[in-house]
């Protein structure tokens, strides 16, 4: 049994929230919330928290050496540094536009790694 | 003569650009000095941006993108790698001096200008650090286009001064490359970013955040060998005995955002101190007839959303002033900041210029709990709101209804103070 | 192993005037620098002022050379293409009871030959100057001093030196010095060279140079000296350079508008030992501060947009060293102020002591013009657009608070002694110097002196050839621009 405090990040706000937990672990209450995406949040940062990544990977023939790219949704937090690596592993051809997958299921997280820029390819040298 | 330039094709100058389209005006110009359209949208890759506007958590260049493609369907012209290098007053518009490879030195005259150059970060040298000035010193902005755009790697073992938003995020990219960030130090007693930035940021990597801190050497002869911080006393003065040394090869600084104002002063528009950026009436116009201004060059916003807004209103306005609605009475009623408001945006209003709803936004100067924000004139009070939380950092808004006024108000107070029993 | 009629060793503002001098003459004139651009030691960290002459004392060479420098300024400016600008100087008396020391000032400027001196009342001052402090009760008046860029002179001779055949080696730390028969041998840090004379003019090491070779010492102690540079916003708080009555210590605190329009506060002055020191300190800078009140009220610290420091040398015996040592060992040592204003004097005599000891002929096709950068910025509408149109380059502006243009930067980048670093980009083009200090600007500037010396980003440095700015690509691949 547990009362773990965190920050919402849902939105601006930042409600302080507590989280009473039982013997095994599992969300008993939430408050501290001032919205229903609060209650949701507390509940999974306590018993299984994600984050979204951002991040950029090497673009070929691309009029920028990096492109932008994130994970579509969020991903389990314990897995962000596995998913870092295989972002330096991975590259994109230009020209590329947002939502084209870079790498499918990254990481064996079930979630596309995808553009967020679109970017062109490099104009040849006269 | 164009009937309007807009100086910026960042996130103000494209939705101030979309929205003057969309009321009418046909002839724009958007004049961007970067070779892309997107503004600093472009090297800001992390997300949180589109919440109010797209009910989504965008990433920058997404956001950008959104407002690009609605340029682009309506055909708005615009120009990329040309700098505005002078704005003058010129007959009945302005001179707009511009720039580029591929024009040349161009003169553009404009009935109407909106303002949207958008901010600079504050540099080391502003803030006197004492030391060596080795290489390894960035501020957090110029960090971040080396990763994102440029895909190079500042440095291996970092120490960030600031806590805003910036740094914050900083913070984070530079861990997630394989850097070792040591601490953020923050000279105020709170962190100026976003409570979420702090979480995501630093809680999840074990990022010591070390409020009331501060650099106070810097060392290293060609690149930065380490940094001293020490605590501060209520007067932000280092207290000796407090010293840490720290060893690191860069020095990121987070340590404030000016609005780039040096057009606006050339054409003679009148800034205000609090913000340094613009005084504007309710129609983002400054005492410049036909310049509007919007974004980050009006006051430094926190989220985008605020900005594409503010911008959407600058252009309906220039576009009332193109068709020459913009009337009034010419008695502008001042909004006088009190209590923990330290500025607003606009500093005055004219009611009988007012579109049906006018925004006012503003910041307080101190976290507050349990909060009432108030707008009275001459003791009649036209608006009360409760605020569970505000902070510094984080940019409030309210509405003011043009139904409210009788044109006899001579001024305006906006107040925020902590709530008390019965008051 | 190549061999030379003299080595001039470094090159900050007295080398530099040397080498140009000297390259009137016929023969091999190379000058040796440890860092990798000219004006990299005190040369770059002063109060960029050309005093007028009456601080230092009579029958010195101080005050030989400040007059005679002083006076070369009109026509050395205007050769050079370098701004300079004669704005005058007051030095202010702040209690009555030390007026006798502002008429004994005036009176040593005239013994010293100096022109354009009067004194006057605090009325007077304070009309010319209506930021003096309410205590001014005096102040001489000086009509020759004047404003310079320390840089722009220091890279004017060199520049104008090269054009006249001098060679300049950078990167080249002289390590050791061997006299020989006939000459001088100088181990480097990139090889040997053999000279029959060498010039000294190694600012603050030349001490350690001396007495490598000689018996009798010389001792050379670094003088630091913080300043603080405020925005151009302040640059007319004053309109001509304000001193304080001197100190023991030197010329205490001045206000002055620079050539760029800044304002500059400082210097403090300290003895420091680590000849290499270049930290400014917060008791520094605090002191900068708060004496900077004391002739001039008001003085806008919150516009300060940097800081700096700079090491002066100075010599025991209080007065600039300007001799042959021995056997064709020449020095110009203990260059502290009034070192800038001197330098053109000094050039002078010391090419001379070198030409009549070698026997060297004039030529009689020396140049003495060289054209400075070209700041587009600053040029009408009509000929900027012109140049635009030559060089598409002049027509991207990379440094939007300074305007500095792409074509500037590349023309820095393969000019005479090219810039090959931000710093000497910098400097060359102003790129960097403005509000936002480089903030914006540098990313641009890196791509620009990767892509002209055929470098990968992380080969850009700042300005030393340790000052790395990136240290890595994130992503590794073929194709990384």
């Amino acid at each position: 049994m547990a009362v773990i405090e965190l920050t919402c990040i849902s939105c601006p706000l930042g409600c302080p929230l507590k989280v009473e937990t039982d013997e095994n672990g599992a969300v008993t209450c939430v408050s501290g919330n001032t919205c229903k995406r609060g209650e949701a949040y507390g509940k999974k940062e306590v018993t299984a928290p994600t984050r979204t990544v951002t991040s950029t990977v090497r673009l070929e023939e691309g009029e920028a050496p990096v492109v932008s790219v994130r994970t579509r949704t969020d991903i389990p937090k314990e897995k962000i540094f596995a998913v870092m690596e295989e972002i330096g592993r991975a590259s994109a051809k230009a020209p590329v536009e947002i939502g084209d997958v870079v790498v499918a299921d990254i990481a064996g997280t079930g979630v596309d790694l995808i553009v967020t820029k679109n970017s062109q390819a490099r104009r040849h040298q006269t | 003569m164009r009937d309007l330039a807009i100086i910026g094709g960042g996130p103000a100058g494209l939705a101030a650009a979309v929205a003057a389209r969309d009321a009418g005006v046909e002839d724009i110009l958007i004049l961007e000095r970067e070779k892309e359209l997107g503004g600093i949208l472009n090297q800001c890759i992390h997300n949180g941006f589109g919440l109010h506007t797209f009910h989504e958590e965008l990433t920058g260049p997404e956001y950008a993108a959104r407002y690009m493609d609605e340029v682009f369907q309506r055909n708005i012209p615009y120009r990329l790698s040309t700098t505005v290098v002078d704005l003058r007053r010129e007959g009945e518009g302005l001179a707009i001096t511009s720039v580029s490879r591929e024009e040349g030195l161009v003169e553009t005259r404009a009935r109407a200008v909106i303002l949207a150059m958008g901010c600079r970060e504050r540099p080391r040298g502003a803030l006197n650090i004492p030391g060596t000035r080795p290489a390894g010193i960035f501020s957090a902005g110029t960090a971040q286009r080396l990763v994102n755009l440029e895909g190079y790697l500042p440095g291996r073992r970092v120490v960030i001064l600031g806590s805003g938003d910036i740094g914050l995020i900083m913070a984070r990219r530079m861990t997630l490359e394989g850097a070792k960030v040591l601490c953020v130090a923050e000279l105020q007693p709170y962190s100026g970013g976003l409570k979420r930035n702090i979480v995501q940021c630093l809680d999840d990597y074990g990022i010591p955040l070390l409020l009331s801190h501060t650099v106070v050497d810097i060392q290293g002869r060609e690149r930065v060998e380490g940094v001293t911080i020490a605590q501060v006393d209520d007067a932000f003065r280092p207290i000796p005995g407090t010293e840490r040394d720290y060893a690191c090869d860069t020095l990121l600084l987070s340590v404030g955002l000016l609005p780039e104002n040096e057009l606006s002063k050339a054409v003679g528009v009148e800034l205000a101190p609090v913000t340094g950026g613009p005084q504007v009436n309710e129609s983002l116009e400054t005492n410049i007839p036909g310049v509007f201004a919007c974004g980050n060059v009006l006051h430094v916003h926190d989220l985008v959303d605020y900005v594409s807004e503010e911008a959407a209103q600058a252009g309906r306005n220039a576009a009332r002033f193109l068709r020459g609605e913009s009337g009034g009475t010419g008695r502008d009623i001042p909004l006088v900041p009190a209590g923990a408001v330290r500025y607003t945006v606009p500093g005055a209003i004219d009611p009988a210029r007012m579109e049906a709803e006018t925004v006012v936004r503003f910041r307080v100067g101190r976290n507050m709990r349990g909060a009432l924000v108030t707008v009275t004139a001459s003791g009649k009070e036209l608006l009360r709101r409760k605020r569970p939380v505000m902070a510094p950092g984080e940019m409030e808004q309210i509405v003011l209804k043009k139904e409210w006024f009788s044109g006899a108000e001579t001024e305006l107070t906006v107040e925020a103070r902590e709530e008390k029993e019965g008051v | 192993m190549k061999q030379y009629d003299t080595v001039i060793i470094g090159a900050g503002v007295t080398g530099c005037a040397i080498a140009r001098e000297l390259s009137r003459r016929k023969g091999r004139f190379l000058v040796v620098e440890r860092a990798l651009d000219v004006c990299e030691g005190t040369s770059k960290a002063n109060s960029a002022i050309i005093h007028a002459g009456f601080d230092a004392e009579p029958g010195t060479l101080k005050a030989k050379m400040n007059v005679l420098g002083n006076q070369k300024m009109d026509q050395l400016s205007q050769d050079l293409d370098i701004p300079f600008q004669r704005i005058g100087a007051l030095v202010v008396c702040l209690d009555p009871a030390e007026l006798p020391q502002l008429r004994a000032l005036y009176d040593r400027g005239l013994a010293n030959g100096v022109a354009g001196l009067s004194l006057l009342s605090g009325e007077e001052a304070r009309a010319l100057e209506p930021n003096l402090a309410e205590g001014v009760c005096g102040a001489l008046l000086a009509g020759t001093s004047g404003v310079v860029c320390p840089f722009e002179l220091t890279l004017g001779l060199a520049e104008s030196a090269a054009r006249n055949g001098v060679e300049f080696r950078f990167d080249t730390e002289v390590l050791k010095i061997e006299r020989q028969a006939d000459g001088w041998l100088l181990k480097t840090s990139s090889g040997e060279i053999w000279t029959r004379t060498v010039v000294n003019a190694a600012g603050v090491h030349a001490g350690e140079l001396h007495n490598q070779v000689f018996e009798e010492k010389i001792t050379i102690t670094p003088r630091k000296g913080e300043y603080c540079l405020l925005d151009k916003t302040a640059g007319s708080h004053v309109g001509r350079t304000i001193f304080q009555l001197p100190g023991k210590m030197g010329k205490g605190v001045l206000v002055s508008p620079t050539v760029h329009g800044n304002l500059l506060v400082g210097p403090t002055a300290a003895d420091v030992e680590d000849l290499d020191e270049t930290a400014t300190t917060a008791a520094g800078l605090a002191e900068v501060a708060e004496k900077s009140a004391w002739a001039v009220k008001a003085v806008p610290m919150r516009q300060v947009i940097t800081s700096f420091m700079g090491l002066r040398a100075h010599e025991a015996g209080d007065d600039f060293l300007l001799r042959e040592a021995g056997d064709g060992f020449f020095e110009a040592a203990g260059i502290e102020s009034p070192g800038l204003s001197s330098a053109p004097a000094i050039g002078d005599y010391m090419a001379g002591l070198v030409a009549d000891k070698l026997g060297l002929a004039e030529k009689a096709d020396f140049s003495p013009t060289r054209r400075g950068s070209l700041r587009l910025a600053e040029k009408p509408h009509q000929e900027r657009a012109a140049y635009i149109k030559e060089n598409p380059l002049y027509g991207n502006i990379i440094c939007r608070c300074e305007e500095v243009s792409e074509g500037e930067i590349v023309d820095a980048i393969h000019s005479t002694l090219r810039a090959k670093t931000l710093d000497g980009v910098k400097r060359r083009t102003r790129a960097g110097m403005g509000r936002c200090q480089s903030g914006f600007c540098s990313p641009r500037v890196m791509e620009i002196l990767a892509r002209e010396l055929s470098l990968d980003l992380t080969g850009v440095r700042k300005n030393g050839k340790e000052s790395r700015i990136v240290l890595e690509k994130t992503r590794e691949g073929k194709d990384h621009a």
